[in-house]
């Protein structure tokens, strides 16, 4: 039962994922990566890690993709956007993305030969979680939260002049 | 519960979901109505209450019109987005010690991730109808869903470190001593804000504010389809409502009435309390609207997280 939950899953995230890649409306483009995203997090929840499925939704499909739609809507490109998506999504451009995918795919296939990323079956709790980021990943976890309080600040410098304009008028 | 008990009480959750929606949008009319002291829809049946049947038969023989300017698969598929993630949050939500569909240990982040799923109705609805009302009020929509929803998961972290668990019926387990709206006020009080804006409610409905942008994102929407966005914000207020109740209120927790009776008068009240609040605020600007969001709301959440961590470890030793 299990199984075929999970088969039907990845089925869904790998065709979800290939139509993200080939559709030349952007929009399509991005509903078709939020199903991807979705169907991850079920094979998060059913390979046992509850939580990382529910970061998976409320972070990458929840906010993340929010924000791409968001830049879509701005750009707002319309038919134009649509016939130059068509041209570079045209044959010659899928040789060198093409080969180093399948060469990712190879290596894929050798690592699951050989026995490796099996897991263990047990479910995660957030507990767990929380436990190992902050026991032995703690560097880990300090580094990252500078380097986005760098780009919060660097975000703030390149926003700047606009505020300090619009004050003045 | 077994898995038959939990998946038709779920079905019944479904039905009764919906029909309490359709009962709302003419309950709500006529409390706007009493508190402005004018009396509502009160001619069709005891108090008006068949309003609702006349509305529902209304939009039903409507023609169900998908303008030819639009992005036709996207503009039908928007308005289910917000109907399913709203229905799904509600598996959730722990009615009585043993009337719950799912109790799961990430139950908590499960109703932030269906109530940010739900944004997309929104989106997608505006992007899709290619009108420039509709784009604008999906504009206003993403950025204060995204501003909003940052504060909205963290305003709950109080109760979460208070509880232990991301499980909601741990959360309300541990409130037996006291409800967590007497040591979490800041945490209720940006957490409500948060799900007001979250469901476009009254005072924070800029992504259709009919005055600006005729009708925002749902401009070119209309029978059946416009219903179901209509159907997903009452929703919306039900399920916050729920949250709120479990979260802050002691959910189920109550002396003499029985369990379900106590949760269902919680909801109840705080659902009037947001019906008054549209009756009683003004909506903002919108530049006010975002202001509000980073510079007051995010920094008092996250002043409530460190003083309640701190607490919490002070209490411990």
């Amino acid at each position: 039962m299990m199984e075929s939950l999970f088969y039907l899953a990845s089925l869904v995230a790998v065709m979800a994922t290939v139509a993200a890649l080939t559709r030349a409306n952007a929009a399509h483009a991005l509903i078709y990566l939020i199903v991807s995203l979705l169907a991850v997090a079920v094979l998060f929840f059913l390979m046992g890690a509850p939580f990382a499925a529910a970061l998976e939704i409320v972070i990458y499909a929840g906010a993340i993709m929010v924000l791409f739609v968001f830049v879509i809507m701005m750009l707002n490109l319309g038919e134009s956007g649509t016939a130059r998506e068509q041209e570079w999504l045209a044959g010659r451009n899928w040789i060198v993305p093409g080969f180093m995918a399948g060469l990712l795919l190879l290596e894929l296939m050798l690592a699951l030969r050989h026995g490796a990323g099996t897991t263990s079956g047990v479910a995660v709790s957030p507990k767990a979680v929380g436990l190992a980021l902050f026991g032995p990943y703690v560097l880990a976890v300090e580094i990252a939260s500078m380097l986005l309080l760098a780009a919060l600040v660097g975000a703030y410098h390149l926003g700047r002049r606009f505020i300090v304009r619009r004050e003045q008028r | 519960m077994t898995e038959l008990g939990a998946i038709s009480f779920g079905l019944f959750i479904i039905v009764a979901a919906v029909g309490g929606a359709a009962v709302l949008t003419w309950f709500e009319r006529r409390m706007l109505g009493i508190w402005q002291d004018r009396y509502g829809p009160n001619r069709l049946g005891p108090f008006g209450i068949l309003q609702v049947a006349a509305d529902m038969l209304k939009l039903l023989t409507k023609d169900d019109w998908v303008p030819p300017f639009a992005d036709r698969a996207v503009f039908i598929f928007a308005p289910t987005a917000i109907v399913v993630a709203m229905l799904l949050g509600f598996a959730v939500v722990p009615f009585s010690p043993d009337l719950y569909v799912l109790d799961v240990n990430i139950g908590l982040l499960f109703f932030l991730g269906m109530t940010s799923l739900a944004v997309y109705s929104v989106l997608l609805g505006g992007l899709a109808s290619n009108n420039k009302y509709a784009l604008l009020g999906g504009l206003r929509s993403a950025a204060q869903m995204v501003s909003y929803e940052v504060f909205m998961g963290l305003s709950l972290m109080g109760v979460v470190m208070l509880t232990g668990s991301f499980s909601l019926r741990a959360i309300v387990e541990a409130q037996r001593d006291m409800w967590f709206c007497i040591p979490q006020a800041l945490g209720l009080f940006t957490f409500l804000i948060a799900g007001i804006a979250e469901s476009h409610r009254l005072p924070f409905d800029l992504p259709e504010a009919e005055h600006e942008l005729t009708a925002g994102f749902h401009t070119e929407y209309g029978g059946m389809k416009f219903a179901m966005f209509m159907l997903g914000e009452y929703l919306g207020l039900i399920l916050i409502s729920c949250m709120i109740a479990t979260l802050f209120f002691g959910g189920w927790l109550g002396p003499w009435l029985p369990p379900l009776l106590w949760f269902c008068i919680k909801v109840f009240a705080l659902i009037m309390f947001f019906i008054l609040l549209r009756a009683a605020i003004p909506r903002p600007r919108y530049d006010q609207l975002m202001s509000l969001g980073w510079k007051v709301m995010l920094p008092l959440t996250l002043l409530n997280l460190v003083v309640t961590g701190a607490v919490a470890l002070w209490l411990e030793g």
